[in-house]
C-alpha cells in the first residue's frame, strides 16, 4: 500500500512491507483470535489424519502406538495386490464411476438446455422444483425406496419389470447393481446439478442471441452455436471434478445396496476399506488401500485439471 | 380514502395492460418456424417425461404410506392410497427407537449446524480479509482438503484418541466445517461486504469483531441461510459417522435407525398368523416412515430452494 507512494529501492520497499505486516499484525489481533479454534479444527481432523496414514507403511498395533510401530515399508501394499480381491475392488470401482460419468455427466446439460427453451414460467418454475427435491432425501431414504419400489411382492417397478419381461428382483441382481446405482443417482441429483448450467445460461450475453435470431438460426442451431458454446468452461469444470473424483466414490450408498447376492459387482475399496478397518481391526492394510485410492485420485485431478488446462484453456485454478 | 380506492382500482386496469403486452412481444419476435415449434414438442416432452420419473416414486411413497397394511403387502398401491388409514403413521409415531432417533437428529442437525455456521464465519471472515497476514497460505491449506483427506481409518484414529468415540461429539465435531461453505462465505464476504463500510466503520473506532458482529452479519443474513441450511440437511442426512463412531443405541440419530428398520430389516414375530400381520404392519411402516423422516426437509425445502440456487452459484464464482 504505501509502497507506491514514492518510488523506492527494493530494500525500503522490502522495509516498509515488514512494517505495515507488523502494524497489520497489532491492529488487527482480533481476526488471529477468530482463526484459532477453526485452525485447530483444521489440524486436528484434517491435518493430523493426513499424518497418521504413515500407518500404511507401518505394522500398527494399539500398545506401541502410530509413531512406535514398527516400519513395514510397502508389506501392506504388496499384501493389497497380492489378493485376488484387489483387482475385483478396483475394477468395480472404476466401471461403477466410469458409468456414472458417461450416464450422468450429460443429463442435467440437456436438462438445463431444455429448461432455458421453455417460456411458460409456470411449467418451468415446476419441473425445476420437483426435481431439485430428490436431491435433499438422504441416502438412507433413497436405498430403502428402490428396495420398497423394486421388491417383487410390494413394489410398482418390479411389476413394470416384469411386463417387460425383464429379472422382476433387480437388487438381488449382480448384474444390474451398477444400473440401479448409477440410473437413482441420476433421478436424485440430475435436477439439481442443472442448476449451474442454467446460472451459466443466464450468463450469456443477450445481443448473441439477437445475433442469431437476425441471421435467422433455428432454435437448435441458437442451442449449438450459442448456448453451448456460452456454458463450455462451466461444462469444463464440472467434467475436470468428476473425472477427478473417479476414484472417490461414496461409501454411503454402496454400502446400503449390498446385500450377499450383489457382492460380486458392489463391492468397492470405500467399502472394502471400512470392513477390513473396522470390522476386522487391520488398521495397517486399511489405510494403506485407503491411501492409494486418495493418491490415485489426487494424481487423475491434477493429471485432468493440467490437460484440460493445455487443451481448452480452463482449469480449475 | 382516495388511496384506497385507486389501490382497488388498480387490478381492474391491470389485466388490460397484461392481456396486450404479450401481443405486442410477439409481434416483435420472430416467429417459430414449423422446425422450431416441432423442437418446441420435443422439448415440452422431454421436460414432462423427466418431471413423471422425479415425480411417480414420490407419490406413490406418500399413497403407500396412507394405505391399509394388506393393500401395501399385496402391491396394490400405485398413485393414490388404498383403503385409506393412517395406521402406518400411527405405529411409526408410537415407536421409541424412532422418536428417540427423531430426537437426536434434531439435537445433531441443531447444535451441529450452529457450531458449524460459527466455525466457518470465525474462519471465512479474517480470510476474506486483504489484511490478514498469510491469508494465502491459510487458503491454500483450507483448499488443499478438497483435494485429498485423511481417510477413514485415520480420522478413526483421532476421534478415538480424543475419546470422542460413543459420544455425541463424534457425529459434530470431525464435519465441523467444509471446505466448500468456507469458499462460498468467503466469496460473499468479499462480494458484498463494500470497503467503504469498513473504512467508515474504522473511523468510528469500531474493532474487527465489532464491525464483524454488527455491520458484516446483519448484512450477511441470505449467506448465513445458506450454510446454515447447507449444514442442517448434511446432518440430518447422514448416517456414516454414527455408524462408525456410535454403539449406544440411545445416540443414534434417526437415519441409522432408518437403516437397521428398512434396509437391515430389524423385524419378528411368535407364532405364524402373527409373523404375519407383523410383516405386513411392518412393509407398511416403512413407507409411513419415509415420509415422516423426509418431512421435516421438505418443509424447509421450498425456503431453502431459492437460497440454494444461489449458494450454487457463490460457489462457482472463481477467485
Amino acid at each position: 500500500m504505501t509502497a507506491a507512494v514514492e518510488a523506492p529501492t527494493a530494500a525500503t520497499v522490502r522495509e516498509r512491507r515488514r512494517k505495515t505486516r507488523r502494524r497489520n499484525l497489532r491492529r488487527h489481533w482480533q481476526l488471529y483470535v477468530l482463526l484459532v479454534l477453526p485452525v485447530a479444527y483444521f489440524v486436528i481432523f484434517q491435518y493430523i489424519p493426513m499424518a497418521n496414514n504413515v500407518i500404511a507403511f507401518k505394522d500398527y498395533n494399539v500398545v506401541q502406538g502410530i509413531w512406535g510401530s514398527p516400519w513395514a515399508g510397502f508389506d501392506h501394499f504388496e499384501r493389497f495386490f497380492a489378493n485376488p480381491v484387489a483387482w475385483d475392488l478396483i475394477r468395480n470401482t472404476l466401471m461403477l464411476s466410469l458409468y456414472g460419468f458417461l450416464a450422468g455427466f450429460p443429463i442435467p446439460i440437456i436438462l438445463a438446455l431444455a429448461l432455458n427453451e421453455v417460456r411458460a414460467r409456470f411449467f418451468k418454475r415446476t419441473v425445476q422444483m420437483v426435481t431439485y427435491a430428490p436431491h435433499f432425501i438422504s441416502t438412507v431414504i433413497v436405498v430403502s425406496m428402490l428396495i420398497l419400489i423394486f421388491s417383487p411382492r410390494i413394489g410398482f417397478m418390479s411389476d413394470a419389470l416384469g411386463f417387460f419381461g425383464m429379472d422382476s428382483n433387480l437388487l438381488a441382481d449382480p448384474d444390474a447393481f451398477r444400473s440401479v446405482y448409477v440410473w437413482s443417482d441420476i433421478w436424485q441429483t440430475a435436477g439439481y446439478s442443472a442448476i449451474i448450467y442454467m446460472a451459466a445460461l443466464a450468463g450469456i450475453d443477450v445481443s448473441l442471441y439477437e445475433a442469431a435470431r437476425l441471421d435467422g438460426a433455428s432454435r437448435l442451431q441458437k442451442i449449438w452455436h450459442v448456448d453451448l458454446p456460452g456454458i463450455a468452461p462451466t461444462v469444463v469444470v464440472v467434467m475436470i471434478l468428476s473425472v477427478g473424483s473417479v476414484m472417490a466414490i461414496g461409501f454411503e450408498k454402496a454400502f446400503l445396496l449390498q446385500n450377499p447376492l450383489n457382492l460380486s459387482q458392489s463391492e468397492i475399496i470405500a467399502t472394502y476399506t471400512y470392513k477390513i478397518g473396522l470390522l476386522n481391526a487391520d488398521f495397517s492394510l486399511a489405510t494403506a488401500v485407503g491411501l492409494f485410492n486418495s493418491v490415485i485420485n489426487l494424481v487423475l485431478l491434477l493429471a485432468v485439471n493440467t490437460v484440460s488446462k493445455r487443451v481448452t484453456g480452463n482449469g480449475l485454478w | 380514502m382516495t388511496i384506497e380506492t385507486a389501490t382497488r382500482a388498480e387490478p381492474e386496469t391491470a389485466p388490460e395492460i397484461k392481456a396486450r403486452k404479450p401481443k405486442r412481444r410477439r409481434a416483435t419476435q420472430v416467429q417459430d418456424t414449423r422446425v422450431d415449434r416441432i423442437f418446441m414438442v420435443g422439448v415440452y416432452a422431454l421436460l414432462t417425461t423427466f418431471l413423471l420419473i422425479v415425480l411417480v416414486p414420490l407419490i406413490n411413497i406418500v399413497a403407500s404410506s396412507f394405505s391399509s397394511p394388506a393393500a401395501v403387502s399385496g402391491g396394490r398401491v400405485f398413485l393414490w392410497p388404498v383403503d385409506f388409514t393412517f395406521i402406518g403413521y400411527k405405529a411409526v409415531l408410537t415407536s421409541d427407537a424412532i422418536i428417540t432417533g427423531f430426537g437426536n437428529s434434531l439435537f445433531y442437525a441443531g447444535v451441529g449446524t450452529l457450531v458449524s455456521v460459527a466455525l466457518t464465519v470465525m474462519i471465512a471472515y479474517p480470510l476474506s480479509r486483504s489484511e490478514l497476514v498469510g491469508r494465502k497460505v491459510f487458503i491454500g491449506g483450507v483448499l488443499f482438503t478438497m483435494l485429498f483427506s485423511g481417510g477413514l481409518i485415520p480420522t478413526y484414529m483421532v476421534v478415538r484418541a480424543l475419546g470422542l468415540l460413543d459420544t455425541r461429539w463424534a457425529l459434530i465435531l470431525p464435519a465441523a466445517i467444509g471446505a466448500w461453505q468456507v469458499l462460498i462465505a468467503m466469496t460473499f464476504f468479499r462480494s458484498s461486504i463494500p470497503g467503504e463500510l469498513y473504512e467508515a466503520a474504522q473511523l468510528d473506532g469500531a474493532s474487527d469483531l465489532r464491525f464483524l458482529w454488527s455491520i458484516v452479519l446483519p448484512l450477511s443474513k441470505p449467506l448465513l441461510a445458506v450454510i446454515a441450511l447447507m449444514y442442517g440437511i448434511g446432518q440430518w442426512n447422514s448416517y456414516f459417522s454414527a455408524l462408525i463412531y456410535l454403539r449406544s443405541e440411545e445416540l443414534y440419530p434417526l437415519q441409522l435407525v432408518l437403516r437397521n428398520i428398512l434396509i437391515v430389516n430389524n423385524t419378528g414375530g411368535t407364532n405364524l398368523a402373527d409373523q404375519m400381520a407383523a410383516e405386513q404392519m411392518a412393509d407398511l411402516m416403512k413407507f409411513s416412515l419415509i415420509v415422516v423422516s423426509t418431512v421435516p426437509v421438505m418443509l424447509v425445502y421450498p425456503f431453502v430452494a431459492r437460497h440454494f440456487t444461489k449458494g450454487v452459484m457463490l460457489g462457482s464464482v472463481k477467485g
